[in-house]
């Protein structure tokens, strides 16, 4: 077993709406990851996935707040820390975040350099042009990127090429953990297969110590990462790795959720499409019991009334509901 | 449409400016009901009275006296008419004469009355002094004239076949008049205009008319913005390039150059108030319809407005009901700052004297115009001017309150 | 299924320019295609292939700078409103982004009833109309009941574009052009709306032309699927053979660089640079 970089304990987050209602996006989510491995979260858009990588980087800012849990990376707990000094001395060189339109976080008017050289004096401000220029140009071409690109302005960058140049310019620090959220949905396929083989690049060159990849599309979660968490209603329904998940769901959700991948293999067409009625709970009010209860085909009243903790299996698996893995197997193979 | 006005009168800015514009507009509709007759009758013989309360002379004398036997009446009589200017002036004539200043003590009042008494001639015209100097002098003189006197003054009556003078009554100085019963009594808080208009409901008639020539410019430039936006945005091809050559036209020649060269071509005998306003506003509807059209070209293309052909509407249905809602947050606030600006604009015109007719409806434009012709600024009758200033001030206020408060609504990216 | 091999929908030569001059941008090139009655078609293009311009250019909703349509054989005429009218009773579409494809200042059966009045239908009496309704409404797994007076903000993604789906099935068009219809919307949500379209085709033999990037998805639903590249197909057959067996270098690199999950997925056909 590797050293752990990121554990996070029963991290739980709030929003807080115009209206002072509170929202609670991650609850209890614990999760672990071990360096040189990558943690997937997959789960429907509302399910808290973009909220918990806000939330693991231990800066909040409205409408999000911090309400209990624990953050540690590296041995370090950063949840009870300043916000200044998470942003100066954690974010970028600890933990390293990247949105979706992370792409559109260039400054149209300056080149890519002078991002970068604010991106570097933010943490040390001796540092010199000429260190900046020749750090970041080493670090490109170790990412495959052509160290011209440091002298171009955004708007002659194509989308794919923008979102590789803010991916290499947030791991300049060589963070311990990386989170990427939907790195790669807003681009096309060979654009996102470029992101995915830089991000790949990055933790087989040890650039980054460790990676936490977000994305609602499961072929490309499956590839990428070791382990898949799989989120519901601001909740951990299920982890196991990659092969497990996907091709052994044991929570009802996972399942439904991996019954409707759709790839272009042979032997996909006129398979029949899983699909989930209903939609996911409202966080303001959160059920009881089970979130997942009112969409769940193997509803029980028991999974209402009682409040289901995550469940640890023999092989190193967690997932959250009252069945046996042997009852929910069975369950599926007689569908 | 309900959510969205509350959410509009849950926004501080908004309900700030409407208080303070609702409270413009209601005392410009209420006070006229209250206070009847001509706001524009002229009361004063003479330009600019200040601000007070006029007791008429011969029904203060005509009225029951009261004697009040208080300390400080001959000192407050003094302190009016004697004050530190005075004193200076006199002082500066006395030098002048030839008096050495050293024998001139300006905080000794008696003196200075007794050496200006020996040596003042309302006659002398002292070398450099101009002749309103001059004047001004003499009307120094008389108004001190008696001012040590203790004696009372004397009311005499008139023989008319022999014109021989015969005592009445004698007014002492410790005699009062009760103002509550003495039968006229008239309070200009804000005193009388150049005409010798009482300032208050001609301030308030002016507010009015400025409110409807901005209310009409406003509408009339909403309006056609609205529309040709509309057609020029949606219709689009020639109809859009001709209407886009319009109004960039409008746009190059400066609006106001435009408007005053319309006003002046009317004459100013055709300029009425609401002449005035439909000028205003057929010269300022372009930034709403270059607006309009612009937000308009980019609903067009929309799905759902592409769902409103599919389902085979026509073309007048589709502006009405799929794309005019989506416009009409910003057309709202749009005509609020056309009115404020058709105000604005009005102010504008009249200043230069190209408002409305003169004489004949009062304008917040046309009172800046008279206290500008009449000096009024520079011979520091702030009521002339300064109340007009703080109304045109609040409406403009009030509006771009109001307007912002809106923005904060209809523009979620704005809200903090 | 009516004849297999009746054209439905047939392009010759079909061009769009946009602009003019220096910014001359030529979106769809010179394509072909024939659509079959009753068939599920793909077109799949990356961003910026002109696959929605060429949706768009199919529904009349943009001129056609060269070329011609054939529907049922007969050249397309949509020269005034009325016969536009009468072409979109044959010809309907569902669009990518469910929030923006409904007027938010209406309420949404009003979007059901104008599909009555298309139907000319305008007069029947108030029961008829909501048995049609709630028939479509049931189709599509809505209750009409709890979709009255409401506005389009109140309901989900995905049941917004069931709503979509339900107003095809009122209108029973002979031809759905689905322009990304579940690319914002939940995986789960998906199967839902593409089984609900699959369904519409087995009722009415309606022929569906999805509009997609996803590759999959065109593998999954489409019976014969088109590859557009720079506003050009460049690629058509049957799905089994396009899919499994590209001809064309764009169409593999573009397999390729989809991931898979029972087949691996190469990293290294990339070229970092």
């Amino acid at each position: 077993m590797g050293k752990v970089m990121l554990e996070v304990k029963e991290l739980t987050t709030k929003y807080i709406t115009r209206f002072k209602e509170d929202v609670y996006a991650v609850d209890h989510v614990s999760l672990k990851v071990e360096e040189g491995k990558s943690l997937g979260i997959a789960g429907e858009s509302g399910c808290g996935k973009s909220t918990l990588a806000l939330s693991l980087m231990g800066y909040y800012f409205p409408p999000l707040y911090y309400t209990s849990g624990d953050i540690i990376i590296d041995g370090r707990n950063i949840s009870g820390m300043e916000p200044d000094d998470i942003r100066k001395t954690i974010l970028g060189r600890e933990i390293a975040y990247i949105p979706q339109a992370a792409m559109n976080a260039l400054n149209p008017t300056g080149k890519v350099i002078n991002f970068i050289e604010d991106v570097v004096r933010a943490h040390d401000s001796k540092i010199t042009k000429a260190e900046v220029y020749e750090m970041a140009s080493e670090r490109f071409n170790l990412l495959g990127l052509p160290p011209s690109t440091l002298e171009r302005y955004p708007v002659e960058l194509s989308g794919g090429m923008k979102q590789r140049t803010v991916i290499a310019i947030s791991v300049i620090l060589g963070p311990k953990v990386l989170i990427a959220d939907e790195p790669s949905s807003a681009l096309d396929v060979t654009s996102q297969k470029m992101v995915i083989r830089m991000l790949m690049d990055l933790m087989e060159k040890q650039v980054i110590k460790s990676m936490i990849f977000i994305t609602h599309e499961l072929p490309l979660l499956y590839n990428v990462t070791d382990d898949i968490m799989v989120m519901y209603a601001g909740q951990m329904v299920e982890r196991g790795t990659a092969q497990q998940t996907v091709f052994d769901p044991l929570h009802p959700y996972s399942k439904g959720l991996m019954g409707s991948i759709i790839v272009p293999e042979s032997g996909s067409r006129g398979v029949r499409l899983t699909a989930i009625p209903g939609t996911p709970p409202n966080l303001k009010k959160p059920p009881f019991g089970c979130r997942f209860a009112e969409r769940c085909r193997y509803v029980t009243p028991e999974c209402i009334v009682r409040q289901v903790e995550p469940v640890e299996t023999s092989n190193n698996r967690m997932y959250r509901c009252i069945f046996s893995e042997e009852y929910l197997r069975k369950a599926y193979a007689n569908e | 449409m309900k959510h969205m006005l509350q959410q509009v009168f849950h926004s501080p800015k908004f309900v700030v400016g409407f208080i303070i514009f609702m409270s413009i507009l209601l005392l410009s509709v209420i006070y006229p009901i209250f206070v009847t007759g001509d706001p524009l009758v002229i009361i004063g013989k003479g330009t600019f009275f200040e601000p007070g309360i006029y007791v008429n002379v011969v029904d203060g004398i005509d009225s029951q006296l009261y004697s009040l036997s208080l300390p400080d009446v001959a000192e407050k009589r003094i302190a009016l008419k004697l004050g530190a200017t005075e004193r200076a002036d006199m002082k500066e004539w006395l030098v002048a004469f030839g008096i050495p200043e050293a024998d001139i003590d300006t905080e000794d009042t008696e003196a200075l009355l007794n050496i200006w008494n020996q040596n003042y001639d309302s006659k002398l015209r002292l070398p450099g002094m101009t002749n309103a100097r001059k004047n001004y002098f003499a009307r120094l003189d008389a108004s001190i004239d008696n001012l040590l006197s203790t004696e009372g003054i004397i009311i005499a009556s008139k023989d008319p076949s022999t014109g021989a003078l015969t005592e009445e009554e004698t007014i002492g100085q410790s005699q009062y008049i009760n103002v509550n019963r003495t039968s006229n009594v008239k309070v200009l808080p804000l005193g009388t205009d150049n005409f010798g208009r009482d300032m208050v409901p001609e301030l308030i008639s002016a507010i009015g008319t400025s409110l409807k020539i901005g209310f009409i410019a406003g509408s009339i430039a909403t309006l056609l913005g609205l529309v040709l936006g509309l057609v020029a945005g949606y219709v689009g091809g020639w109809v859009d390039d001709i209407i886009l050559f319009v109004t960039n036209l409008f746009i190059v020649i400066p609006s106001f150059v435009l408007l005053i060269l319309i006003s002046y071509s009317i004459g100013q005998e055709q300029r009425g108030a609401v002449t005035v306003a439909v000028v205003i506003g057929f010269t300022s509807w372009v930034w709403t319809c270059r607006a309009v059209r612009s937000q308009v070209i980019s609903l067009r293309n929309r799905d759902h407005v592409n769902l409103s052909k599919l389902s085979g509407h026509s073309t007048a249905h589709i502006i009405i009901s799929d794309i005019l809602p989506y416009v009409a947050s910003y057309v709202v606030m749009a005509f609020i700052l056309q009115i404020s600006s058709g105000i604005l604009s009005e102010a504008g015109l009249s200043i230069l004297g190209l408002g409305p007719k003169t004489s004949d409806v009062a304008t917040l434009g046309l009172m800046m115009n008279w206290a500008m012709i009449y000096s009024a600024h520079i011979m520091g009758k702030w009521w002339a001017y300064f109340p007009v200033i703080i109304a045109i001030a609040l409406i403009t206020f009030s509006m771009n309150l109001m307007n912002t408060g809106l923005d904060l609504v209809f523009n979620p990216t704005l809200r903090d | 299924m009516n004849d297999a091999n009746k054209s439905c929908l047939k392009g010759v030569g079909l061009t769009k320019i946009f602009g003019l001059g220096k910014q001359r941008c030529l979106a769809v090139d010179h394509v072909d295609f024939d659509f079959k009655e009753g068939e599920i078609i793909s077109i799949v293009g990356e961003s910026g292939s002109g696959k929605t311009t060429l949706a768009k250019m199919l529904l009349g909703l943009i001129s056609i700078t060269e070329g011609d349509i054939y529907f049922e054989g007969v050249k397309r005429d949509i020269s005034s409103q009325r016969k536009k009218k009468e072409y979109w009773k044959n010809i309907q579409a569902i669009f990518q982004d469910p929030y923006s494809s409904y007027n938010i200042f209406r309420k949404i059966d009003t979007v059901l009833l104008d599909c009555l009045v298309m139907r000319g239908q305008k007069d029947l009496p108030a029961e008829e109309k909501n048995r049609l309704i709630t028939e479509a409404c049931s189709f599509v797994n809505l209750k009409y009941e709890e979709l009255t007076n409401k506005y389009p903000f109140e309901l989900s993604g995905g049941q917004m574009q069931r709503l979509m789906i339900a107003r095809v099935f009122l209108l029973k068009p002979r031809v759905l052009l689905a322009d990304e219809p579940t690319s914002m919307i939940d995986a789960c949500s998906r199967a839902t709306i593409l089984d609900m379209l699959m369904d519409l085709r087995r009722e009415t033999g309606m022929t569906i032309v999805f509009i997609t990037h996803d590759i999959g998805l065109a593998y999954y639903v489409s019976d014969s699927v088109y590859i557009m590249e720079h506003g050009k197909l460049i690629e058509s057959g049957s799905a089994d053979e396009v899919i499994l067996n590209p001809k064309q270098a764009y169409t593999q690199r573009l397999i390729n660089d989809v991931p898979k999950i029972h087949e691996e997925w190469d990293l290294s056909t990339v070229d970092a640079r």
